[in-house]
């Protein structure tokens, strides 16, 4: 039972990168990343991990996903017919992704991995919130400034300019 | 096949990696190779649950990759910012028109 939700999640969520990947609409490839996003958060479940699945689905597909499908529409003479997803060198590219997949999954299909029997899974929120304000305090600050520093850096790079007349 | 392991998810996780540098490389709209670095990000998120999981158990990986959930929403915070200021100097988002600054 658990093999086969495993291969259906994991399906979709490859599925959906390859439309990502290979679309030849922007704004297909913006909703496909939507079922790569939803397919990443049913791992994220099926590895006890309750939390991280939740803050993926808000974070990802609720404002990431449509930040980049606004930024998709504003960039987009919507009645122009030659959409411009193009892909160039596609070749080399395959190339070199061959190439690296194929060192990764040796890697991961030779490694004698060092596995632990698998516990009950918990929740998970208690012992994140408990080690943010303990043992990743100050990451956990520093990544607050980071998202301050995003915030603003983002409008004063969008903002209008404004030159002063007269 | 019918266990789940470690494995299968560093696989899962390699494919959706691959998918995304392809992604990378070969987009010349700056919108998708943004996507393309999302998949990437994700990949190693679950790359890090799985080996939270499977390695130790332990709480550690998973507090990692709300890290990289906060990284890649600023990363997409800027970059769409970025691509927008583009969009208003060249009218277009096509990585190889915006290319004043190659020597």
């Amino acid at each position: 039972m658990e093999a086969l939700v495993f291969y259906l999640v994991a399906g979709i969520t490859v599925a959906s990168a390859l439309g990502v990947a290979f679309s030849r609409n922007i704004v297909y490839s913006a909703f496909a990343l939507m079922g790569t996003f939803m397919g990443a958060a049913g791992l994220f479940v099926m590895l006890a991990a309750d939390f991280i699945a939740v803050v993926q689905v808000l974070v990802y597909v609720g404002g990431i996903l449509v930040l980049m499908l606004f930024a998709v529409m504003l960039t987009h003479r919507i009645a122009d017919v030659q959409v411009s997803n193009r892909s160039v060198g596609t070749l080399p590219a395959l190339a070199i992704v061959t190439v690296l997949g194929g060192v990764m999954g040796r890697a991961i299909l030779t490694t004698e991995w060092h596995t632990i029997a698998q516990p009950e899974a918990q929740p998970a929120t208690y012992a994140i919130g408990e080690g943010f304000l303990t043992t990743y305090l100050l990451p956990f600050e520093l990544a607050s400034l980071v998202l301050l520093a995003a915030l603003i850096g983002a409008v004063v790079l969008s903002r209008k300019e404004l030159k002063a007349t007269d | 096949m019918l266990t789940i392991g470690l494995t299968h998810y560093l696989i899962v996780g390699a494919l959706v990696f691959g998918l995304g540098l392809f992604c990378v490389l070969t987009r010349r709209n700056a919108l998708g190779v943004l996507m393309g670095v999302e998949l990437v990000l994700n990949s190693a998120n679950i790359n890090y649950l799985a080996f939270a999981r499977y390695g130790t158990f332990s709480y550690d990986g998973q507090v990692f990759a709300i890290f990289v959930i906060m990284l890649a929403a600023a990363e997409a915070a800027i970059g769409l910012a970025i691509v927008l200021g583009i969009y208003q100097t060249f009218q277009t988002i096509d990585l190889e028109a915006t290319e004043t600054l190659r020597g």
